[in-house]
């Protein structure tokens, strides 16, 4: 499928990109404009003219990887655009058609799945205790290093449940809610999401 | 009231809530949870039910774009499932992320219901559970808001300087995904939010006007998750600190267990890698949850509800307001045995 249709095709389309009288908003409101050689407003008018050359090219380049999500860009813009929600849409597309790994940003989609991803299946969090490693988070500091180091004695001060099936704090996931969550990813295709990520990354 | 403001208040669920946990307020502020769910159920009286068979709800891994829609959006309807199952019709979100989430996930049903449809036969066929959306669906720093005088007329301490009788300057952040991603869903909207100010005035604080209230504290999700990345986000937060600074808060608070945490933890950074310093007198600015700020004008001993995890230290914060705590006890486990201590961060007094 070209890919404006694939774009066009997702269900979150006509939230993202209405109309775009191109004013820039969007772009004087991003953190991310701020800070990369990055310009929403750009994407917005690039994807409506949908050029499938230039289509292409964008879901290929690092450009489509630098927005933080934050979608400051929602409430300030006229015609109720969500840019961030846009560059969603590019970055599935591109996962879908291999094309994120010719960018050096879209391939750190394998850390992203490898990481996040298998801490969902595996703990039924996003981030858990046990995997925020105070080697390769020194920002964190001496406090989180402590709390890593002695996670049993700290966490179970503010909560017996700690790590123990029942509900409370940093409970363990039950096999069974574990279960369900793998037969989730399985049947709405995130599972196949990370062999496209694998995948592409291998090639 | 104005049109303008009507719009901008919303319907938040007056007792028998459905909690579901956040995985970052889980791992960075281990007593606030259970701080808030204390509060609610032995100082307001409320009913709150947590189900142990709730997950993440894959927040992290969709804006990381390691999730689909469609995955997060069954995970989201398998909570839901749980919470129709237990009896229960009103949900309280401890994320902002999640909230934004769920949010989202529900305009987007009600925009387009056979997309709902489509999520309602995922879930069957992984589950073989049923769902029905929640009639009230709010984040936990809501139901601050919404009992913040009954909480000010128990309240044991309020947010006053006890030496000069000033108020607090206290500056309030709030989470990108609570109200920018819709505003009709936050009290007071994205541009002007009410959610954590109203906590601050009604506590005996003033809140602090500053240019960039409004700007992220740049999680940015593989922004910062992805080590090499973080410059992104420190650079945020550093913009934040350096607009606030001027005005001398005594603290800042945030509703995002994110934002809570980067606003913390990258205080630590900047001073390490530039000796900048944003707070009085040489120290960095505390930084705490709704749920905490709470806990701490309800008189809960500062070390049981967690303020020991915050990387800045809180200890020149109590003195100020008068807060009774045992230094001796800060990093002792349950039984009152010494852990170990971090690193020691040197603290000055004004």
């Amino acid at each position: 499928m070209e890919i404006l249709r694939q774009i066009q095709a997702d269900p979150r389309y006509d939230e993202s990109c209405r109309s775009c009288l191109n004013c820039g908003v969007c772009t004087a409101i991003c953190p991310a404009a701020g800070y990369f050689d990055y310009d929403p407003r750009k994407i917005v008018n690039l994807v409506r003219e949908g050029d499938e050359t230039t289509l292409t090219e964008i879901i290929s380049s690092d450009l489509i990887w630098y927005c933080g999500q934050c979608m400051s860009c929602k409430p300030r813009c006229p015609r109720g655009n969500v840019p961030g929600i846009l560059i969603q849409i590019l970055r599935t597309v591109s996962i879908n058609s291999g094309l994120f790994a010719k960018s050096g940003l879209g391939l750190q989609q394998l850390v992203l799945k490898r990481g996040i991803g298998h801490n969902i299946l595996e703990t039924g969090y996003c981030i858990h205790p046990t995997r925020v490693d105070p080697a390769v988070h020194p920002e964190q500091g001496p406090v989180w290093e402590w709390m890593s180091t002695n996670a049993d004695q700290v966490y179970s001060r503010f909560d017996t449940g700690y790590d123990k099936e029942g509900p409370g704090l940093l409970r363990k996931i039950s096999p069974k809610a574990l279960g369900e969550l793998d037969r989730i990813f399985d049947v709405t295709g995130c599972k196949e999401l990370w062999r496209k990520i694998e995948d592409g990354a291998a090639k | 009231m104005k049109q303008y403001w009507k719009d901008y208040q919303k319907e938040i669920a007056d007792d028998n809530y459905f909690y579901v946990r956040s995985c970052i307020r889980q791992n960075f502020f281990p007593g606030a949870e259970n701080l808030f769910i204390d509060i609610l159920k032995n100082k307001l009286g409320k009913t709150v039910f947590e189900d142990a068979e709730h997950t993440t709800c894959t927040g992290i891994g969709y804006h990381t774009d390691v999730v689909p829609l469609e995955t997060t959006m069954t995970v989201i309807a398998r909570q839901f499932a749980l919470m129709k199952e237990k009896g229960y019709r009103n949900m309280i979100a401890s994320c902002v992320t999640s909230f934004g989430l769920y949010s989202e996930v529900l305009d987007m049903w009600k925009h387009q219901p056979e997309l709902k449809e489509k999520i309602a036969g995922y879930l069957m066929e992984a589950t073989g559970r049923t769902f029905e959306e929640p009639e009230n669906m709010v984040h936990a720093s809501d139901i601050l808001y919404k009992y913040r005088n009954e909480i000010a007329s128990i309240a044991k301490y309020k947010l006053i300087n006890k030496t000069t009788g000033e108020p607090l300057k206290v500056v309030d952040h709030i989470g990108c995904h609570y109200a920018k991603t819709f505003p009709e869903r936050g009290v007071g909207g994205s541009e002007f939010p009410q959610v954590l100010t109203g906590l601050i005035t009604a506590w005996g604080g003033q809140t602090v006007d500053y240019p960039e209230r409004r700007h992220c504290c740049g999680f940015g999700f593989r922004n910062y998750l992805v080590q090499p990345n973080r410059g992104y986000s420190i650079s945020q937060s550093k913009i934040k600190l350096e607009s606030m600074k001027p005005y001398e808060p005594d603290l800042i608070i945030a509703n995002c267990p994110g934002c809570s945490m980067f606003l913390d933890r990258w205080q630590y950074t900047l001073e390490e890698t530039e000796g900048a310093v944003y707070g009085t007198c040489g120290n960095k600015i505390p930084v705490f949850t709704h749920e905490e700020l709470a806990g701490l004008v309800l008189g809960y001993d500062p070390w049981e509800i967690g303020l020991q995890t915050h990387q800045v230290p809180v200890e020149a914060l109590l003195d100020k307001i008068g807060v009774e705590y045992n230094p001796d006890l800060k990093y002792t486990d349950r039984q009152g045995n010494l852990i170990g201590e971090p690193e020691l961060i040197n603290q000055h007094v004004c």
